[in-house]
């Protein structure tokens, strides 16, 4: 039996509980993250169906959903709501964040816990309340929410104006507003942390890039869901109080004529929304970014090059990530001088967006890395980044985005940067991390397989809708035949794309299996894994001798120092003993 | 203890093999003959060379918690300051609106809350009540009456902090119910949250205030049930210093909201 | 005539182009694809042969060759591209239509769009909300006691000479919508509360399609109408026909 590691359980815990464990107390960060990893599991599975209705449905609009009939053009809204709330939230938020942020962080920065336990045993309640509210919404009354992920008003705030927008958004409201308190608790937890549990020598220029991204992600939490609980509470005044903040003097929904006290603008809506939802966007995705340049550089045996400027790097993605969220407004009402000045911020945050490019291309050049599945999927978040983002900048041209706005060029966009790469971190997260969440290391045959054909039907499925958008398909239409009139053909014409996302679709979700396969065959296997398979260097995979669990942890060096040749490793709790070759 | 804020030092090398390594520490505030006193030691004078902040993270003194907890309130008090700057730039927003009528005529449907003058009367209780509650806060820090306490010579700074805190807690209620006498004065005017827009903002920020408040009241009694209970002096002094802070910045956010009120409308 | 579409144009699934600022909109956005797609590429075969490389010696380090280079030769580009987007963007949307422009109302409800247009008189009727009745014909909510309303007439369809500037004016009733049409390369929502102008000039005679491109309700992807370009008699015939309706169902 290898020895327990670090990620195991403070010195009041029995010495010879494995790490691989759920800790027994409930408050504890390893029982906490692998429930958050098992909500975000389930919130995955929901989304996954959910997204292969909507594809089917509209490669196939007669297509009947076994057990309910055809798909009816509410339930193709709701779906899509659904499929984006479910996936954003509970998900690519849940996931990298407070899964691996809790089961992985306080062990890199060499804690044995969290600052506030209680509290972040809270949020994750209130996270599972959320998810549990959100999935009952289909069941009201009306169905689920139909207005989208971003639920503009007044479509959000008046129940007249759509199946769904009754009762459905309510529980929609309510799911959020608790999602957005839990997560408010939980950055605070972890910006505690970070802030006070470094262990001794952690200083901040010794913090591996994930510990960064976690960071600058908890960072922005905390004023994004701030400002989206406010804008969630003037919503439910506006639909339940009949105030008028996101809504106009007049409206006629429906032949009913609404009249409000005040004289309020859905853009204000607009503006709230983005404020929270573009940093939202960065938040799920910073962890994963932290984690491959970690993960390149483990495996490539050498630093993260520019390892320092990548920190600079990660925070000022972060910065910038709260001032261009205009760029989702440009052509929404927003004055063409302010799109303007949206524009130049959101042109400026690809910079640094490149310069980790850069560095992920320079760290892995010329190192001869050993192709594990972690490594593999980590050159998949590469490539994924880099095809997703690349379209960002060309969205940032106002003019541009005049054409492209809201068509799939834009759901092309956000599914290869955020989706893709998104759910390729979370794949090499699982990856790298199994021998210490399980103490197996996942098999390679079926990991190098899963790799491959995710890739494969990754692209195929996200490349087409480029296409798709350019000809000018516009999102969330439930069906692109049966229309008359001119618009009638330039919908049809894609209905050839159509068929090929669908296909590749199902040729994505079904490259899922091996890694189901791969789980269920590495679970039951008897060997346990090598204590630190892959020779890295951060303070998760320290060992620590079964006495001396209250031993405290002592940081003597930066993350991934390997000797130039990459024979040697020098992990961080190594101490500074044996001559080594400069850097 | 004083009230500033020392983070914990973390100088890269001094921890290569230190004379009289202190590494083997247990982590958790024990120091093998009892827990360590409240008060820090930070200088390590008298000769001793203990200085705490030489020990590793985690066992270096009650303040090494009390510094974690009100971290984790500013950061908790900053997202909640995101929050009423999200409600008050809608209020701006909504203020600065109108529209035209069918017959061109520009319409402003605001119209300015007049403030009830016994808001005046609640901030003023209101900020007597941070004083109250800073003289508690302060007395659970008072190096020789906390020494006292924490030999075991009886409880007289808990108890003195505990009378303090009970009189910051019926001066919050006093606001509050002053809160709910303003509410009803307007009400008597038909001036209602669905009156106008500028209605709307007054009761709406008035109400999400006396909610953060309502808290605070909330963790004055489970701070008082902490100074009766809690057996270890430094979570004494935690729950007391974090309850007063964020009582303090509740009442600083009432001054702002105040003055936007009064002023701003 | 529309041009016909060039080659790139079918490469990249791009449909007709059939106003003034469109090709210049179309150059612009060709020139980023194709650079993007470069960018690609490249990113792809330095990972390739990065990859491929036997192990060097020394890992890379020069952070200004490696980093600061290509990040400032990236910066230069993005920033070539930004200020040619900018000076479409300027002329498309900082100045408000030519005087002379046709003026034409757009209005979005659940889920129709109603285009109207002021007639002789060049000016709008007063519109009230409570008088809206689209069961009664009158969709809009004319005001009837308004007598600059009485030539205004209200069409399904979007009807535009070629060549004439048009200054659009965009409202919507109930929720917002997105008026869009790809063949003008033209999008702008249509918020309540609001009217937003955007005017552009169609330059090729033909039927194109207006889309919604707002999330607007159940009905979002029926919400489509025809925008029909005619020659200047045409459209002066069909303001002709067209008007006689409208004028008979004033009281
Ligand atoms: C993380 C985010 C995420 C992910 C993963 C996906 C995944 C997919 N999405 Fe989704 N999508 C959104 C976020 C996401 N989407 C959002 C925000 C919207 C907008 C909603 C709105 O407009 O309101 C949207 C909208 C959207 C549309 C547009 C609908 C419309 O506007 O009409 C479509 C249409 O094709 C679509 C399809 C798909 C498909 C086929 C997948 C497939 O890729 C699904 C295949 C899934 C996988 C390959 C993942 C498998 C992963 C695992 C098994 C992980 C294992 C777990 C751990 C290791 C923890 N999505
Ligand atoms: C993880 C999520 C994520 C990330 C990281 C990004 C990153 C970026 N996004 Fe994206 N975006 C979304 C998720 C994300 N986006 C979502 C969900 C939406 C839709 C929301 C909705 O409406 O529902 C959206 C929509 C969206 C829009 C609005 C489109 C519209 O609605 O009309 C815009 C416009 O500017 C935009 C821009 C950008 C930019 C400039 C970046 C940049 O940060 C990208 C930076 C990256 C690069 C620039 C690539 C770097 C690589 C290179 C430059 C290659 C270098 C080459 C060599 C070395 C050879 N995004
Ligand atoms: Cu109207 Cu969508
Ligand atoms: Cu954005």
């Amino acid at each position: 039996m290898n020895p327990p590691r670090n990620l195991a359980a403070p010195g009041s815990d029995s010495p010879t509980q494995r790490s691989a464990a759920p800790h027994p107390r409930l408050t504890h960060h390893r029982t906490i993250g692998f429930a958050y990893l098992a909500l975000s599991a389930t919130a995955l599975l929901a989304g996954l169906l959910l997204s292969l209705v909507m594809r089917l449905h509209l490669a196939w609009p007669d297509w009947r959903l076994p057990l309910h009939g055809p798909v009816l053009p509410e339930e193709y809204l709701g779906a899509v709501t659904l499929h984006g709330t479910l996936m954003l939230f509970f998900v690519l938020t849940v996931a990298p964040l407070w899964g691996f942020g809790n089961l992985i962080l306080p062990a890199q920065i060499g804690s044995r816990r969290t600052a506030f336990p209680r509290f972040n045993a809270a949020a994750f309640a209130l996270t599972a309340l959320a998810l549990l509210t959100l999935l009952a919404s289909p069941f009201v009354p009306g169905g689920t929410a139909i207005s989208g992920w971003t639920s503009y008003p007044p479509m959000s705030a008046i129940a007249a104006s759509g199946p769904g927008q009754a009762l459905g958004m309510d529980v929609w409201l309510l799911s959020i507003a608790l999602f957005a308190l839990a997560s408010c608790i939980a950055a605070v937890n972890m910006l505690t942390t970070i802030l006070c549990l470094r262990c001794d020598g952690m200083v901040w220029h010794r913090l591996p890039l994930t510990v960064w991204g976690w960071f600058t992600a908890a960072l922005l939490s905390l004023p994004a869901f701030a400002v989206l609980l406010a804008a969630l509470l003037l919503l439910f005044c506006d639909r339940h109080l009949q105030t008028g903040f996101f809504l106009p003097a007049t409206l006629v929904v429906n032949g009913v004529l609404i009249r409000t006290t005040t004289d309020g603008s859905p853009l204000l809506w607009l503006h709230l929304f983005w404020f929270f939802g573009h940093p939202e966007v960065y938040i799920a995705i910073l962890p994963g970014i932290g984690l491959t340049s970690m993960v390149l550089a483990n495996f490539a045996r050498r630093r993260v090059f520019a390892y320092r400027l990548m920190i600079a790097v990660t925070l000022l993605i972060g910065l910038l990530g709260i001032l261009v969220w205009g760029h989702h407004m440009f052509v929404a009402g927003l004055s063409p001088f302010a799109g303007s000045a949206f524009a130049i911020s959101t042109m400026a945050i690809a910079l640094p967006a490149s310069a980790e490019v850069l560095s992920w291309l320079a760290t892995i050049w010329g190192s001869r890395p050993r192709l594990t599945s972690a490594m593999l999927f980590a050159l998949g978040f590469v490539s994924l980044f880099v095809a997703g983002g690349l379209t960002g900048p060309i969205l940032a041209q106002p003019i541009l985005d005049q054409y492209l706005h809201n068509t799939f060029f834009v759901v092309a966009h956000f599914h290869l940067i955020m989706a893709m790469a998104g759910v390729f971190g979370l794949f090499l997260a699982t990856y790298y991390w199994f021998p210490l969440l399980a103490d197996r290391t996942l098999n390679e045959t079926l990991g190098r397989t899963h790799f491959f054909a995710t890739l494969v039907g990754a692209y195929a499925t996200f490349l087409p809708m480029h296409l798709t958008g350019l000809a000018g398909e516009p999102r969330h239409y439930a069906q692109f035949t049966g229309i008359a009139g001119p618009a009638g053909t330039l919908l049809a014409s894609t209905m050839p794309l159509q068929r090929i996302i669908t296909f590749a679709a199902i040729f994505l979700a079904a490259a899922q299996l091996p890694f189901l396969l791969n789980l269920c065959i590495t679970l039951r296997s008897p060997f346990p894994s090598a204590s630190n398979p892959w020779d890295a260097t951060t303070m998760e995979w320290a060992p620590e001798a079964p006495s001396t669990a209250s031993v405290p942890l002592i940081v003597h060096r930066g993350p991934s120092e390997y000797s130039l040749d990459g024979q040697n490793c020098y992990p961080q709790w190594q101490p500074l003993t044996q001559p080594e070759q400069p850097e | 203890m004083p009230t500033v804020f020392t983070p914990p030092q973390l100088d890269p090398r001094h921890h290569t093999e230190r004379p009289g390594d202190r590494s083997g520490d247990p982590g958790e505030g024990d120091h093998g003959s009892g827990r360590r006193p409240p008060t820090d030691k930070r200088t390590g004078g008298s000769g001793d060379g203990d200085n705490w902040n030489d020990r590793p993270v985690g066992a270096r003194g009650p303040r090494e918690r009390l510094v974690q907890s009100r971290i984790g309130l500013a950061s908790a008090l900053a997202g909640d300051l995101m929050f009423f700057i999200a409600l008050i730039s809608a209020f701006f927003v909504t203020k600065a609106n109108g529209h035209f009528t069918a017959h061109g005529d520009w319409v402003h449907e605001w119209m300015p809350t007049s403030i009830p003058r016994i808001l005046l009367l609640n901030t003023a209780v209101l900020l007597f009540s941070s004083v109250t509650a800073e003289i508690a806060r302060r007395s659970m820090f008072r190096v020789h009456d906390a020494m006292d306490e924490w030999i075991g010579l009886g409880k007289p700074t808990s108890r003195r902090a505990a009378l303090w805190l009970s009189l910051t807690l019926t001066l919050g209620i006093v606001f509050l119910v002053g809160q709910w006498i303003a509410w009803q004065q307007l009400a008597a005017q038909h001036v209602f949250f669905r009156s106008n827009p500028s209605s709307h903002f007054f009761y709406l920020i008035t109400v999400t205030h006396a909610l953060h408040l309502f808290l605070g009241l909330t963790a004055l009694i489970a701070a008082l049930t902490a100074l009766r209970t809690s057996r270890v002096f430094a979570s004494r002094q935690i729950w007391v210093d974090t309850t007063v802070w964020y009582w303090h910045a509740m009442g600083a956010l009432w001054i702002f909201l105040f003055v936007l009120l009064e002023f701003f409308q | 005539m529309p041009q016909a579409p060039t080659l790139a144009h079918r490469l990249w699934h791009l449909p007709l182009d059939a106003s003034l600022h469109g090709p210049a909109l179309d150059q612009h956005l060709l020139l980023n694809l194709w650079i993007v797609l470069a960018l690609l590429a490249l990113a792809h075969v330095l990972v390739f042969i990065g990859l491929a490389k036997r192990r060097t010696r020394t890992p890379p380090r020069r952070q200004r060759t490696i980093e600061y280079l290509p990040i400032a030769t990236l910066a230069l580009l993005f920033t070539v591209l930004a200020a040619r987007a900018e000076t479409l963007w300027q002329a498309a949307r900082y100045t408000g239509a030519d005087p002379s422009a046709l003026q034409v109302e757009v209005t979005g409800m659940q889920f129709v769009w109603y285009f109207r247009y002021p007639g002789p008189d060049a000016i709008f009727g007063a519109v009230k909300p409570e008088l809206i009745a689209p069961g009664e014909g009158n969709p809009l909510g004319r005001d009837p006691t308004d007598d600059s309303g009485r030539d205004d007439f209200i069409s399904s369809q979007l009807v535009l000479p070629a060549a004439r500037q048009v200054d659009l004016r965009l409202r919507a009733q109930d929720v917002i919508h997105g008026f869009s049409v790809p063949d003008m390369r033209l999008k702008q929502n249509a918020v309540p509360g609001q009217t937003i102008h955007i005017h552009f000039t169609p330059t090729a005679p033909g039927d194109y399609a207006i889309l919604c491109t707002q999330l607007c309700g159940s009905g979002h992807y029926r919400m489509a109408a025809t925008l029909r370009v005619l020659s200047q008699s045409d459209f002066d015939a069909w303001v002709a026909r067209h008007r006689m309706p409208a004028m008979g169902a004033t009281p």
